[in-house]
């Protein structure tokens, strides 16, 4: 065997570990857990994963999760094409300067805005909410959308928008039946980050929301109780929590590393 | 319909792209805008289609100011020298797009598509997509679009640069007949004085953002109003030697001198600068007035059947365009050969003052 494929093997066991133990953990009883080291599950169970998917607390928080991830994707998104094109078309006073600091809100901590944006989603009664959890998301997503879709569309020659409205079309038409075709790899990575960006924030997710919205990261850290951690229920929420993420990535994972490719990613 | 341009001016950051243009285009002529890069031809074009605006200036079509209107609103067509067509749109689809937009009924389009489809030789591959596509074909597709509605104004910004030297003479011959078959204004840029020449209809030569000179295209060929229109309508530059003419001789550099003869026999003595296309000057004797002169040769290049000797005439620098492939020796001595009835005659000013009575356009 030559050297590159043992380190690539040995890679690769080092970063499964961790998930090959959740989803070990996940197929076990918490006395089992507890009571004996095994390096793989004795008396398969799928008993964690029956709680999840029949107590409504714990199911409810993957549908709340999922709601607020798509509606964030959805709003980032709608807003962000339109500031996009604007960026990588149009010259305007102080549009380089505007680029950079939609770039600086990624760079500020979560935990900076948690407390305006409690304040004012409680002062509008937004507490709680799915809509409140997507829109805070948006101060990370959106700037980060713009910043993606502008490259992919930087990289469409400007003569086909020209020559767009040569031939008569009005703008709506041109973006919707010619230019998004051409990015939509461009909107398939946007999208790919948006959503993996609010499907794993927990801290604005959790405080935003008390019970009707509450994420399953959310439901995932209250689990302790006074007989302690249950660690195979948890495992199992783990798992499933990867599983969307990992769906979304097989989807987008070629027009991914077109965007790596065009270094916007 | 005819357009005429008035007096635009556009300066950007301090840099005048465009000084005082002012043209009158007919109905149904062939215009070429011949200069080198950044000589203003397409911007120039750009603010006729309405995709730029001038800083001053007006573009007037049938009496009416067209200046501020949005390109949607205009009724023309333009192809760009990159290829620009519908990446995600079928051929058939990119050339049926401008009629599309004008609502036309499906089967007039379909007609309509067939037709310049067949024109530009695209019949076979209609149901293709862009990128499947060769580069000339790409670019037939992006002619095509612009061929197939009845616009007012057919815009070519260098269309053929981008191609191989056959496909680009295949498609020269193919838009001459084009253009003649239709009664739109057709404004072609370019950089090349053979395209220019091969195309006709009339011509406007552009310097710096300035019109030097317009006319009648071969017309402007043969009368080149300045050396700067001279250099620009010959590929390689026009050759520029001093001269000095006494009462029965013209004399090049120290040792040259011939009689003065046809054309030149009106000249009166004094200083003057003598022109002479490349095309014109010939490593061989041509006929008994061939005047001799000895220069060094400083580089041979070959350009595809043909070669450009650069030689060294007593300090003045002379291309010698010969068809053929030949190799010199870089420092060796060599003797061209002109036809004093083939120069023309400048001021020292740089104005034309005698042309050679008719010239040949072979070699172009």
């Amino acid at each position: 065997m030559k050297k590159r494929t043992v380190f690539f093997i040995i890679y690769m066991i080092l970063l499964m570990l961790p998930i090959y133990w959740m989803l070990n953990m996940s197929l076990r009883t918490n006395a089992d857990i507890l009571g004996s080291f095994s390096l793989y599950p004795k008396n398969i169970t799928f008993a964690n994963y029956m709680k999840i998917f029949t107590d409504s607390s714990w199911y409810n928080g993957y549908i709340n999760s999922i709601i607020y991830v798509t509606l964030n994707t959805m709003i980032s998104l709608v807003a962000a094409l339109p500031a996009a094109y604007a960026f990588s078309r149009y010259n305007f006073i102080g549009d380089k300067h505007l680029f950079f600091w939609l770039l600086t809100n990624r760079m500020a901590p979560a935990a900076v805005f948690l407390l305006p944006f409690f304040q004012l989603y409680s002062t509008f009664g937004l507490i709680d909410t799915h809509i409140a959890v997507a829109m805070a998301h948006c101060l990370f997503n959106v700037p980060l959308a713009v910043w993606i879709l502008e490259g992919f569309m930087s990289a469409v020659p400007r003569e086909i928008d020209e020559t767009a409205f040569i031939d008569g079309y009005k703008f709506p038409r041109f973006f919707l039946t010619i230019f998004v075709p051409l990015i939509r790899s461009g909107i398939g990575v946007t999208a790919f980050f948006c959503f993996m960006f609010s499907w794993v924030e927990l801290l604005l997710a959790r405080t935003l929301t008390t019970t009707d919205a509450k994420p399953i990261a959310a439901t995932m850290t209250r689990t302790v109780s006074a007989t302690g951690l249950d660690w195979g229920l948890l495992a199992a929420a783990g798992i499933l929590t990867i599983v969307p993420g990992a769906l979304v990535i097989w989807f987008v994972r070629n027009n991914l590393a077109k965007g790596f490719a065009m270094g916007r990613v | 319909m005819g357009i005429s341009i008035e007096n635009i001016n556009l300066t950007v950051d301090e840099e005048v792209y465009l000084k005082d243009i002012s043209l009158e285009l007919e109905p149904g002529s062939t215009n070429i805008f011949l200069g080198r890069t950044l000589s203003g031809k397409t911007t120039l074009l750009r603010i006729m289609a309405g995709l730029d605006r001038p800083d001053t200036g007006r573009i007037i079509v049938n009496g009416e100011d067209v200046t501020g209107v949005s390109v949607r609103k205009r009724n023309i067509s333009m192809v760009y020298q990159q290829f620009i067509n519908y990446p995600s749109f079928t051929i058939y689809d990119n050339i049926a797009s401008p009629l599309k937009i004008l609502g036309m009924d499906k089967k007039k389009i379909d007609h309509k598509v067939r037709e310049v489809a067949q024109m530009l030789h695209l019949e076979s591959m209609l149901d293709r997509l862009p990128v499947e596509l060769s580069g000339g074909q790409q670019q037939r597709c992006a002619i095509a679009r612009a061929l197939v509605k009845d616009s007012n104004l057919l815009l070519l910004d260098e269309p053929l640069v981008n191609l191989d030297y056959k496909l680009r003479e295949e498609l020269q011959i193919d838009l001459q007949d084009i253009f003649q078959q239709r009664d739109t204004i057709v404004v072609y840029t370019t950089t090349e004085p053979g395209e220019a020449l091969k195309l006709g209809g009339s011509i406007v030569v552009l310097d710096k953002g300035r019109m030097i000179q317009t006319g009648v295209t071969s017309q402007v060929y043969h009368k080149p109003a300045t050396i700067k229109v001279a250099e620009v309508f010959s590929d390689p530059p026009i050759n520029l030697l001093n001269c000095v003419v006494n009462n029965k001789t013209l004399s090049l550099g120290d040792n040259v001198s011939t009689p003065l003869k046809g054309h030149l026999s009106s000249l009166s003595p004094g200083n003057y600068i003598v022109g002479i296309r490349s095309n014109h000057l010939y490593l061989t004797p041509q006929n008994g007035n061939d005047t001799m002169l000895d220069a060094i040769v400083e580089l041979a290049e070959i350009n595809g059947s043909e070669t450009f000797i650069h030689m060294d005439f007593e300090k003045t620098k002379l291309v010698v365009q010969e068809v053929g492939v030949y190799s010199q020796k870089i420092d060796s001595k060599i003797k061209v050969f002109l036809d004093p009835a083939n120069l023309f005659i400048f001021s020292e000013s740089g104005s034309l003052i005698l042309s050679p009575d008719h010239l040949k356009l072979e070699h172009l």
